[in-house]
């Protein structure tokens, strides 16, 4: 009599797998935390209508991280001693530099949203981006700064954070490679709210254009701030100065606002996307943003790879990591052609964005690089 | 020079709305002697109360910003005076000043828990088209919150200076025993300050929230920015509320434009350790005797 509840309890372990989401869900990443974990969900529903992973029902378990380093690291403890196959999270750099270091310890897969270029150089085979690290983003950007603008002197205004550190380091670098002079770098801080000082500062140097490295309240903050200091000059960023959020704090500040995106869900050219922010659409009554698609990717390149691998094993895991790319033909809900590196970076197409009467358009892909 | 005043007029208008809700901190202290520490919260909950209006109740904005009055006063004033100071004043002060940091976070965690995590937009009472004031530029909106909160002082130290229930006011503030013997209806007139005070903090909500958004987390700064601004200024002054309010946004400005943004948080709490060495009641405030 005693046996039975355990009989059944491994029964039904037996036939379910656990993905550990750990994300920001409350702090100053809970716009990037909750679009992520919704993302997730929604892979996870269709990944189980779609059979699970090895045929197993997928259970995932949300963790809030509140935007901490130190509890996300614990959260990652937790989530890997209550049987997770793999961790969905985190977003922010911050927080990824410091648990991913406890899925590496216990040879768990981690598919973070974070692009801090530290994290794939970090020698971690169990990390693995679902966009593209500043390192490959922002150059992507370079081109744009030299040959449209034609920029001879700009300026760079970034958060304080380790997101917001290692794209302004990338972004000094290209360009001093292109020939283009910085003549404003301007750090402000996490949940900043005034902005006045930062725009005059900028406004007082003149560039012929503006670099905006932040996450996306103080994205759409800064734009107001912008906006009512009249800043002429083009304001372009990378991934989240053009995101749905974004645009619907700053509202008509954000008109004008050009960004490289790794992948939006604008880009309704693209028949997976298309489908992705009509079903993220029809669940969520609102439009998703990168992270969603990024959450949603994580999800599936865990089944799809599990599923490659043929059973649940980090270590395999890693090793089937390395180097693999996942065509869209073949793996349709990884949305884009993709592959990783043997560091755990993301390759693949990217677009230009600006928005334009309060909506992202895209204006321009960027090949794979 | 245009980019000087481009900050000084920035920190002025931002510096307007802190010494509207450091104004709250006076207003509480003179009538219960104690700290309100949900003061930021205050601020924070009355831009909820109007989107509340706007997207569930489907008002119109300026309805919605009436409504939000109306509950602010009713819920932060009434309600927070009838249901926790005066049950837990007789208990002392600084439980109550205990309570009031208990509300705080109760207030922090229902805004989360009932709205989200995520800021939401908050539309503005005035537009935000720029206007040059000498090479600077400012927005309507900048200008409308720094003319908005310097009347709200200026009207409110009028009204407690020449009315009579003002004059009735003060008295309360300054002994309520005295003031009870003179035939001040004491409860009444406590009970006027708590109101006051909840509308001017959801006034502060409705000016500041356009630009800082609405969200869960935004009284911790307001409350404390406020606070220190209070001490700076005098806490027994209404008018050194204004001065502490205004000296920080404008040094806050400034010291993060020609000095360093990187220590800008740390400006405020500079500037109370020096005001509190070199004069502890605060720019305009007065000492108050004390027997032993």
């Amino acid at each position: 009599m005693v046996a039975w509840p355990a009989v059944t309890a491994t029964a039904k372990a037996a036939d379910t797998v656990k993905l550990g989401m750990v994300a920001e869900l409350s702090g100053a990443g809970a716009p990037s935390g909750t679009n992520w974990r919704d993302g997730a969900k929604l892979a996870v529903s269709e990944v189980n209508a779609a059979g699970g992973i090895l045929g197993k029902k997928v259970e995932m378990s949300e963790y809030d991280t509140q935007t901490d380093p130190q509890v996300s690291r614990a959260l990652v403890q937790k989530a890997i001693d209550e049987g997770v196959i793999a961790i969905i999270g985190t977003v922010y750099s911050g927080s990824t530099m410091v648990n991913m270091l406890v899925a590496k310890q216990n040879s768990i897969p981690q598919f973070v949203g974070s692009e801090a270029p530290a994290i794939v150089e970090k020698g971690n085979p169990f990390v693995y981006r679902t966009s593209s690290g500043a390192q490959k983003g922002v150059p992507a950007l370079t081109p744009f700064f030299k040959d449209t603008l034609k920029a001879k002197k700009v300026g760079v205004a970034w958060v304080n954070n380790e997101f917001g550190k290692g794209g302004r380091t990338v972004f000094l670098e290209e360009m001093k490679k292109a020939g283009i002079e910085v003549v404003a770098d301007v750090a402000s801080e996490q949940a900043q709210t005034d902005y006045a000082a930062d725009v005059a500062k900028l406004k007082s140097a003149n560039p012929d254009a503006v670099f905006v490295y932040m996450n996306q309240e103080e994205s759409a903050r800064f734009l107001i701030e912008a906006k009512k200091q009249a800043l002429a000059m083009p304001l372009v960023g990378e991934v989240t100065l053009t995101e749905a959020k974004v645009i619907e704090l700053a509202g008509g500040a954000a008109n004008g606002a050009i960004a490289h995106v790794g992948v939006t869900a604008t880009a309704t050219q693209v028949p997976g996307i298309a489908a992705f922010a009509k079903s993220f659409e029809e669940t969520f009554k609102r439009k998703p943003t990168h992270d969603a698609i990024k959450g949603y990717v994580g999800v599936w390149a865990t089944k799809y790879v599990t599923d490659l691998v043929g059973k649940t094993d980090g270590e395999a895991f890693s090793q089937k990591m390395r180097g693999l790319c996942l065509k869209a033909a073949d793996y349709p809900k990884i949305l884009l052609d993709t592959c990783w590196d043997d560091r755990g970076e993301m390759s693949r197409p990217s677009f230009m964005v600006q928005v334009k009467d309060g909506s992202p358009v895209v204006i321009g892909t960027v090949p794979a690089n | 020079m245009s980019q000087f005043l481009q900050v000084l007029l920035s920190g002025l208008a931002t510096g307007a709305v802190y010494a509207l809700v450091a104004i709250g901190f006076t207003l509480v202290w003179q009538a219960a002697q104690t700290v309100n520490f949900a003061q930021g919260e205050f601020v924070m909950i009355p831009a909820f109360f109007v989107l509340i209006g706007m997207n569930w109740l489907g008002l119109s904005f300026w309805i919605a910003l009436l409504f939000g009055l109306i509950i602010s006063v009713l819920v932060l004033g009434l309600a927070f005076k009838k249901l926790i100071v005066e049950p837990i004043l007789p208990h002392g002060g600084i439980t109550l000043i205990i309570a009031t940091m208990a509300l705080g976070i109760l207030l922090k965690e229902s805004a989360k828990e009932f709205y989200g995590a995520e800021a939401q937009p908050f539309p503005a009472m005035f537009p935000g088209d720029p206007i040059n004031v000498f090479g600077a530029v400012v927005s309507l909106r900048d200008l409308m919150n720094l003319g908005i909160s310097l009347g709200i002082v200026v009207l409110l130290t009028l009204f407690l200076n020449r009315s009579r229930t003002g004059r009735c006011m003060q008295a309360t503030a300054q002994n309520p025993g005295v003031a009870e013997i003179l035939g001040v209806d004491v409860k009444r007139m406590v009970l006027y300050t708590f109101l006051i005070n909840a509308a001017l903090a959801a006034l502060a909500s409705f000016l500041i929230t356009p630009v800082y958004l609405a969200k869960f987390s935004n009284g911790e700064t307001l409350g404390l920015i406020a606070f220190i601004a209070a001490i700076v200024g005098g806490f027994n002054q209404i008018r050194g509320a204004l001065v502490g309010g205004l000296l920080i946004g404008v040094l806050d400005n400034l010291t993060a434009t020609y000095v360093t943004a990187q220590y800008r948080a740390a400006l405020p709490l500079v500037l109370l350790i020096v005001i509190i060495l070199v004069r502890p009641q605060g720019i305009m405030g007065t000492s108050e005797g004390r027997t032993v």
